[in-house]
């Protein structure tokens, strides 16, 4: 079975010269959910972006290679990039409110990619929608969609979010902190709505999140990250039951647990990070940018 | 000496309501918080918990006093507050800190760290020894002595909210608010603070109101705990009995959406 | 994923070296004109009418820019008449700075019925179009120097109060200015402690810029005649008197049209320049 998604061996980095992508590989198998855990800094939203073809233009790919369902992206025109990422894969974002146009209703946002990126009959497209905003457990399609972006509350939102990145039946979804932004409560129900819509329609995640607790519940496989480095590649279940890396455990032991308060919110140690300081000059001393197709 | 330093009866505070504004004429009124009674221990930490727009933050800027209450009875250590004018609140004010969530908005940019925690000391008589005074507020939070020359932007997040605590803390007060102070930070860094601020609240004695919208949190720092939705609160008591029988439906659905850092195949379908 | 702790660049822009380099011309000519002066600016010789500049046929050494139509040396007109500019400049701009961001810092911080009561009068005060007010004003005030600086003032104190409230309205709404008050501090102390020290690279910057302003409209109120007596020379006089020969020696219009174009520029480059590069925080 060919992966949905094959990043191999992905560098980047600032005009600086500073490095922010060391090496990173990963895949996200069909139908499957591959969470991408690290916390501020470490590239877990750029490998998201880079995926996307949506990187800022001052980081530059110096190395490696993004295959999304076999299309090699360094490779293809800029138009068929687009083109490409347009029809396999979409995006779930981590702030409701600011990927909608807050001036634009919200049916013609949800439908917009269907009916001029993929050249559905706008018909077409509005039933697709709200068939997607049906599966979403929302009741009154009609009035969400006639609505502007503040007259939803953040959870209506993010469902609303949910079923236009499913409605292209992509293969790949990237989903980025989705449920940073929302209450505790919401948070639960929305990975519900996720993990659900994702097993009906097989579709592959790509899921971006700085939260331990998030990754033992949506995911199957997982992916940690630290300064733009993976340091610990596993299932999902493994990773929880016998963590390789300290700087997982010190991550798990930093998480806050409310079954065992005493044994959680520990600080993580400092001989972690500097053993962390230290792989990482290691893997920049032997890295030469070399053969990857640099793409602006 | 009374057992509580913070004694709220009744508490509602209303404010306007900008999203109705009509054209003319001045915005309705609506009640975030519809009149609440706890009290707040002394040398304690009490949590309190809710989700978004539950209140939380509004109630502990009236135990401060950045806003004013519009009905009840706000006592702090047995002096009525509720609606002492700024001029009368002044000399309290050294007794009731506040650490922000947002360090880098509450740390002015143009300020030196130094000059920052400085300037309440010396607003307080303590101007004599300030460096020596500046440099002991900021070991106490674990940072270097020559922090006090830098400016915000040449923090990182976690060293920017120690200098919150330390300048909340300089004054040594009774009262401290901390507002969902590690929201915005990285877990490790998170733990970092909490366990500083664990730490110092035990070592200082202090009265701290934690306010917080993750219960995991909640567990670890809070002798007591308050949830609150809607403006009111929905249960109160010691943290342990709290989380051992939850009385209200509502405490239980807050503990069961905590998705815990470990593998359990029927969280998601349950509840 | 910027580093947000990082330095702003500290290399010298080029923009804010060649307009302070401008400037400082213009302010050395003005303040040293008798000296820096080839020739007394309203000294007339009829023998030396319409001199075009040094590199055409026909030029007088001595006469580096020429002649206007009756004989005076243009480059010393333009130099007596950059005092009277740079007078006006700073007089007019600093009075209109004074008066709007006060009145903008007390609308921005306090709210409430001061800002209401000052936010009106501002949109009232903008609905007179400039130029006709500036004209009113000086017929009132009679024309010199001094009702010159006045008419600026009074028009243009209204870019500052919006500006500048606008930019308080949201330091006000930051944390820092919130724990002021918990540290106790008293209002009118949190205003220009906390508030004032944030938008007063604003206010710089703005300042330069309606210096820049305040050179036009002194030039546009010389043009129609309105500013200082005739007899001293002034750009927007030179501009009006060149634009009567424009056929027979157009120098006399062009040079001073450069010097009020390159001074108006250099004063707003110049705020801008100023303003990033010692502004230390990054919005």
């Amino acid at each position: 079975m060919s992966a949905c998604l094959d990043i191999s061996n992905l560098s980047a980095r600032l005009p600086s010269g500073q490095r922010v992508l060391r090496s990173v590989s990963l895949t996200v198998q069909p139908g499957e959910v591959r969470a991408l855990v690290g916390e501020s800094g470490a590239g877990k939203s750029m490998i998201g972006k880079a995926v996307l073809g949506v990187l800022p233009p001052s980081v530059r790919i110096v190395e490696g290679s993004i295959h999304l369902e076999g299309a090699d992206l360094g490779q293809l025109s800029a138009k068929e990039r687009r083109r490409v990422i347009g029809a396999k894969a979409a995006l779930i974002p981590q702030d409701p409110l600011t990927a909608l146009n807050p001036s634009r209703r919200v049916g013609p946002q949800m439908t917009d990619r269907l009916i001029h990126i993929l050249g559905w009959a706008a018909d077409k497209a509005d039933r697709r929608v709200r068939q997607l905003l049906d599966e979403v457990h929302i009741r009154e399609p009609d009035r969400v969609m006639r609505s502007y972006p503040h007259e939803l509350s953040g959870g209506m939102r993010q469902r609303v979010l949910i079923a236009a990145a499913f409605a292209s039946e992509p293969r790949l979804i990237v989903a980025d902190e989705p449920t940073t932004a929302l209450d505790v409560t919401v948070q639960k129900q929305i990975l519900r709505l996720i993990a659900q819509l994702q097993q009906e329609h097989g579709t592959a995640i790509l899921f971006v999140t700085h939260d331990l607790g998030v990754v033992a519940k949506i995911s199957q496989r997982v992916t940690v990250l630290y300064a733009g480095k993976v340091v610990e590649e596993a299932d999902t279940p493994a990773l929880f039951a016998d963590p390789q890396h300290a700087y997982t455990r010190a991550l798990m032991a930093a998480t806050p647990k409310y079954t065992d308060p005493m044994a959680s919110l520990m600080p993580v140690d400092d001989t972690v990070l500097a053993g962390l300081a230290a792989e990482i000059a290691v893997a920049d001393h032997d890295w030469k940018p070399g053969g990857g197709t640099g793409r602006g | 000496m009374a057992e509580n330093l913070f004694k709220v009866s009744g508490l509602k505070v209303a404010l306007p309501d900008m999203t109705k504004k009509p054209v003319i004429g001045s915005a309705p009124m609506v009640e975030i918080l519809k009149g609440l009674d706890f009290e707040l221990p002394r040398h304690s930490v009490t949590g309190i918990v809710g989700e978004s727009g539950s209140g939380k933050s509004t109630l502990g800027r009236a135990l401060v006093r950045l806003i004013e209450p519009s009905a009840g009875k706000v006592l702090f250590d047995g002096r009525d507050i509720t609606h002492l004018p700024e001029t009368e609140l002044r000399p309290l004010r050294r007794n009731l800190q506040m650490i922000f969530q947002d360090p880098m908005s509450s740390l002015n940019p143009r300020r030196t760290i130094g000059a920052i925690i400085a300037a309440p000391l010396k607003l307080n008589g303590l101007g004599d020894n300030i460096s020596q005074r500046v440099a002991e507020a900021l070991k106490r939070v674990g940072l270097p002595e020559n922090f006090a020359k830098r400016y915000r932007h040449e923090l990182s997040g976690g060293q920017r909210q120690r200098v919150g605590i330390a300048r909340a803390l300089a004054l040594s007060p009774n009262f401290v608010l901390a507002d969902e102070i590690v929201s915005g930070l990285d877990v490790s860094t998170q733990a970092q603070i909490l366990t500083l601020l664990e730490r110092l609240a035990d070592e200082m004695g202090l009265t701290v109101a934690f306010i917080s919208h993750d219960l995991s949190v909640i567990r670890r720092l809070c002798r007591q705990t308050i949830v609150m939705r809607h403006g009111e609160i929905v249960e109160q008591g010691p943290t342990d009995a709290l989380f051992a029988d939850p009385q209200h439906a509502y405490t239980r659905d807050l503990i069961a959406a905590i998705p815990l850092p470990e593998i359990d195949a029927n969280w998601l379908k349950a509840g | 994923m910027a580093d947000a702790r990082a330095l702003p660049g500290r290399r010298l822009d080029a923009r804010l070296i060649l307009a302070g380099a401008w400037l400082a011309i213009v302010l050395i000519a003005a303040i040293f004109a008798p000296l820096v002066a080839p020739h007394d600016p309203l000294m007339q010789d009829l023998m030396l009418e319409r001199l075009p500049p040094f590199w055409m046929p026909g030029s007088e050494p001595g006469f580096w820019l020429g002649t206007d139509s009756l004989g005076r040396d243009l480059l010393s007109r333009l130099i007596f008449g950059a005092r009277i500019a740079l007078i006006v400049a700073f007089a007019a701009a600093i009075a209109a700075c004074v008066v709007g961001s006060t009145l903008g810092l007390i609308a921005g911080y306090f709210g409430g019925w001061p800002d209401r009561i000052i936010s009106r009068i501002v949109d009232i005060w903008m609905a007179f179009p400039p130029v006709l007010f500036a004209i009113l004003l000086v017929a009132v005030f009679g024309t010199g120097l001094m009702s010159v600086i006045i008419a600026i003032a009074v028009i243009d104190w209204t870019r500052f109060c919006r500006v500048i409230r606008a930019e308080a309205m949201s330091q006000s709404r930051m944390d820092y200015v919130e724990n002021a008050r918990i540290a106790g501090f008293g209002r009118f102390r949190i205003m220009i402690s906390e508030v004032l020290s944030n938008v007063l690279p604003s206010i710089v910057a703005l300042l330069s810029l309606e210096m820049g302003i305040a050179v036009i409209v002194e030039a546009i109120l010389s043009f129609v005649n309105l500013s200082i007596s005739s007899d001293d020379p002034t750009w927007g006089g030179i501009i009006a008197e060149g634009r009567l020969s424009i056929h027979q020696a157009w120098w006399v219009l062009v040079f001073p049209l450069i010097a009020l174009f390159l001074t108006v520029l250099s004063f707003s480059q110049f705020g801008e320049g100023l303003k990033s590069r010692f502004d230390p925080v990054l919005r």
